[in-house]
């Protein structure tokens, strides 16, 4: 079986380049939050709850005042008034999703280990890290609960009283009769595994700086983040800044894995003291802070069933997961669990579908996106699950594999959406390959036999996920809050060179270098002439920013397609000049060239022409700048074996 | 107060520091060199590595008093004329970073490994810079910069 599938190469595309990114990161010369002072800056540092569940009988500020260097500090019921909003959840998955308030700073009980509850501005680093020891909060600890199922339980603590419950939706997905199909299964495979909590653990950890303009009402915020557009949107109708005064911009981004997919209490703290001061405002996370105040990933109790027939055709899947939330819901916990949702059948055809997610608030950090969120989770269950049944039946986990994969395509799978393509074969027998699983299974064997002290096993693991998010439609169909295209904004310059403004926030990917390569390859000039613009609300306006592996299959898209406008209205400059039909004009290498043999004209000379548009068809528009918005018409369905 | 003379990247600086401040922050906030990056507070994640005197140090764990007589050479200071050091082109030529965060940690204390094993072995490689963590690489492109720059 051939394990290379023909990718095409273009001049620039599919070929091995230098990473523009790489000179200044491998120098020093990138600029992370951290890197950036302004002046007249004051440090901003946050205290914080040592318990998981107290009530705040009292918050002192005045040791802290009176400390040398200390301009402010403020408890959680000082800065009540300043938001507009909650911090922000984009994703309300049920109508009845219980939502609790999410302030900045706590008010009335701290409801997990690192929960803000009072802030200290100050004229230095150590100034504001040593006032901060001086804050006397008096707390009640309370009883607390940090097992998900345990919050579910009767008489379980309570994380949120006003909801009488733990329990923030119940989110139920139904595909085909998988009630006759168990009751006419002849085996069925009963699993539970534990998804454990973790840290995501960027190398970089998060940061902001915010420089406020008190004479125009303008305000930068500069922030350690992977979606600078969707912070500006929500931070605007939470802080009540017009949008279009609120400038967010994310630096170089030393990593994120979707801990930085999130609109953080300190940026808006880092706002709403710049606001009150009119002074630029730092906030740089301690490490071991970030264990508790970032976002964390996982956490959930999954059961997973399956029924099959006695030769391993499973005919339905049901699961039900309880997700842990931690004690607030943050940009998209509620939602995180539910990119799986679709997927516990795996790459199989699974015939009926069933799947339930409970959602449940503990006393812990909010969970949130992290690596994959929610379908690594799904493909860990079915996989597992896969090799429960294989083993019940005494058959080799191979087989089960091929014989219930998905084979035809494009396939709508029994949790309801179509995959558009794929060869799930094809990867295993490459993965297969290049494992060299013939020679591996006969010295798992030999092993065996004599009994050697050092055994060996062999695992495999199946995939396919969802990504590149998202079509706008099915988002909005799933209550999430916002769409899931994304743009780009292509410009040429009068002396040649191009500047490429996308949507997408890279921290780690290469955006600059991939994104160069698409828009040279479109308009036949040279990689080096592109410059490629991100992370800035004020340069490109237009985003939704980076995650879920959704940068070069929708923002990519973006760019390619605003590329071929330009291309189109050069060919329309270029004709006018010729004296040909625009027809009769051939694009190749960065030259329209006449297909008789009469003239020709390379685009850059076309960019020149449209800006000094001394020379332009009647009624044209001068310059040559193109804008697409892409909003992809199905996810993408990446696959494979492990 | 206390005054400290400390020669970075070959310029001579007399400095007047309080007892506590670190090293990376003097460096950092008051050199302005901003190469060497905080991670982790704690001589864990090794991404404010700088040569002290030609060895590297997590300039997180010493105090800005403790460098004082010393010579200290940061990621800016590493290549001279615009062009890269060895150790920076390798890391360049065999996709040795992504986010670039841990990146001038990682190189400089890849220098100091190189100063004293000229030749090393994968396994010394591996072993020479478990004192730096990187989240995106999964380090086998680090360990083959490594070797390169071994090699010219």
């Amino acid at each position: 079986m051939a394990i290379a599938t023909e990718v095409e190469v273009g001049r620039i595309v599919g070929r091995p380049l230098a990473r523009k990114e790489d000179t200044k990161l491998l120098t020093g010369q990138a600029t992370f939050v951290d890197d950036i002072s302004l002046p007249g800056m004051v440090w901003l540092s946050v205290i914080r709850s040592p318990y998981a569940h107290a009530r705040i009988r009292s918050v002192d500020v005045s040791g802290a005042l009176a400390h040398r260097g200390v301009v402010i500090a403020y408890s959680g019921a000082d800065l009540a008034e300043d938001w507009q909003t909650s911090l922000p959840c984009a994703w309300l998955p049920t109508e009845d999703t219980n939502q609790p308030n999410h302030r900045p700073l706590a008010v009335d009980k701290a409801r997990y280990v690192g929960d803000g509850v009072a802030l200290v501005v100050a004229e230095s680093r150590a100034a504001a890290q040593d006032a901060a020891e001086l804050v006397v909060v008096d707390y009640e600890p309370l009883p607390a609960v940090v097992d998900p199922e345990a919050a579910l339980a009767d008489g379980a603590p309570l994380v949120h009283d006003e909801f009488g419950t733990n329990r923030c939706y119940t989110w139920p997905l139904v595909g085909g009769d998988v009630e006759v199909a168990f009751a006419a299964a002849a085996v069925v495979v009963e699993e539970r595994y534990r998804q454990q909590r973790l840290i995501p653990n960027a190398i970089e950890p998060r940061g902001v700086v915010v420089q406020p303009l008190p004479a125009t009402g303008e305000f930068t915020m500069w922030s350690s983040t992977q979606i600078p557009h969707i912070a500006r949107v929500t931070l605007s109708m939470m802080l009540g800044i017009p949008e279009a005064k609120l400038r967010v911009v994310a630096p170089d981004v030393g990593g994120g894995f979707g801990s930085k997919l999130n609109v953080y209490a300190e940026e808006a703290l880092a706002l709403a003291v710049a606001h009150r001061l009119g002074r630029p405002v730092k906030w740089i996370e301690g490490r071991s802070e970030g264990y508790t105040a970032t976002t964390h990933g996982r956490d959930q109790i999954q059961e997973i069933a399956l029924a099959a027939t006695s030769e391993g055709k499973i005919t339905a899947v049901r699961a039900s997961i309880t997700a842990g939330f931690g004690a607030y819901l943050q940009l998209v916990t509620a939602g995180t669990p539910l990119l799986g949702a679709w997927l516990y059948g795996g790459s199989y055809d699974i015939g009926a579908y069933e799947f339930t997610c409970t959602g449940v608030f503990t006393n812990t950090t909010p969970t949130d996106a992290y690596r994959g969120a929610g379908r690594p989770e799904a493909t860990y269950a079915i996989e597992r699950a896969i090799d429960a049944l294989a083993r019940k039946l005494g058959k080799d986990p191979l087989e089960i594999r091929r014989l219930n994969f998905i084979k035809e395509f494009p396939a709508t799978i029994a949790s309801g959406l179509e995959i558009d393509s794929g060869d799930y074969e094809a990867h295993l027998d490459a993965a297969l390959e290049l494992l060299g699983y013939n020679e591996v299974s006969r010295e798992r064997a030999e092993r065996r036999e004599r009994g050697d002290s050092k055994q060996l096993g062999i695992g495999f693991s199946t995939y396919v996920e969802m990504c590149g998010l998202a079509p706008s439609r099915i988002l909005g169909a799933i209550r999430y809050g916002a769409g899931g295209w994304d743009a780009a904004t292509i410009r040429f310059l009068p002396t040649g060179t191009v500047q490429a403004l996308i949507g997408t926030s890279p921290h780690g990917q290469g955006h600059v270098t991939t994104f160069s390569q698409i828009v040279a390859e479109r308009l036949g000039i040279a990689y080096e002439d592109v410059e490629v613009l991100h992370g800035d609300t004020a340069v490109s306006p237009l985003g939704m920013d980076t995650y879920g592996s959704r940068s070069l299959t929708v923002g990519g898209v973006a760019a390619y397609h605003a590329a071929d406008r330009i291309v189109e209205k050069a060919r329309t400059i270029a004709a006018h000049q010729l004296g040909v039909a625009e027809d009769e004009l051939e694009f190749e290498g960065g030259e329209f060239r006449a297909r008789d043999g009469d003239g020709s004209l390379g685009i850059k000379e076309v960019a020149l022409a449209a800006w000094t548009a001394h020379n332009l068809p009647d009624g044209m528009e001068p310059g040559l700048e193109a804008t697409y918005v892409y909003d992809p018409p199905n996810f993408s369905w990446p696959s494979g074996t492990h | 107060m206390n005054r400290v003379s400390i020669t970075v990247n070959g310029v001579d600086h007399e400095l007047g520091l309080e007892p506590r401040e670190l090293l990376v922050y003097v460096l950092r906030e008051q050199l302005g060199l901003t190469g060497a990056n905080v991670g982790c507070d704690t001589s864990s994640c090794g991404a404010c590595t700088v040569l002290i005197d030609g060895e590297s140090v997590k300039s997180c764990t010493v105090l800005g008093v403790q460098a004082d007589g010393a010579k200290i050479t940061t990621i800016e200071g590493l290549s001279g004329n615009g062009s890269l050091h060895p150790v920076q082109q390798a890391f360049a030529d065999n996709h040795g970073l992504q986010c670039g965060y841990c990146t001038p940690g990682f190189v400089m204390a890849a220098v100091s490994l190189l100063a004293e094993t000229p030749s090393p072995s994968e396994k010394e490689i591996r072993h020479g810079l478990e004192g730096n963590l990187c989240r995106c690489t999964g380090y086998h492109n680090i360990v083959r910069a490594v070797q390169a720059a071994a090699d010219t």
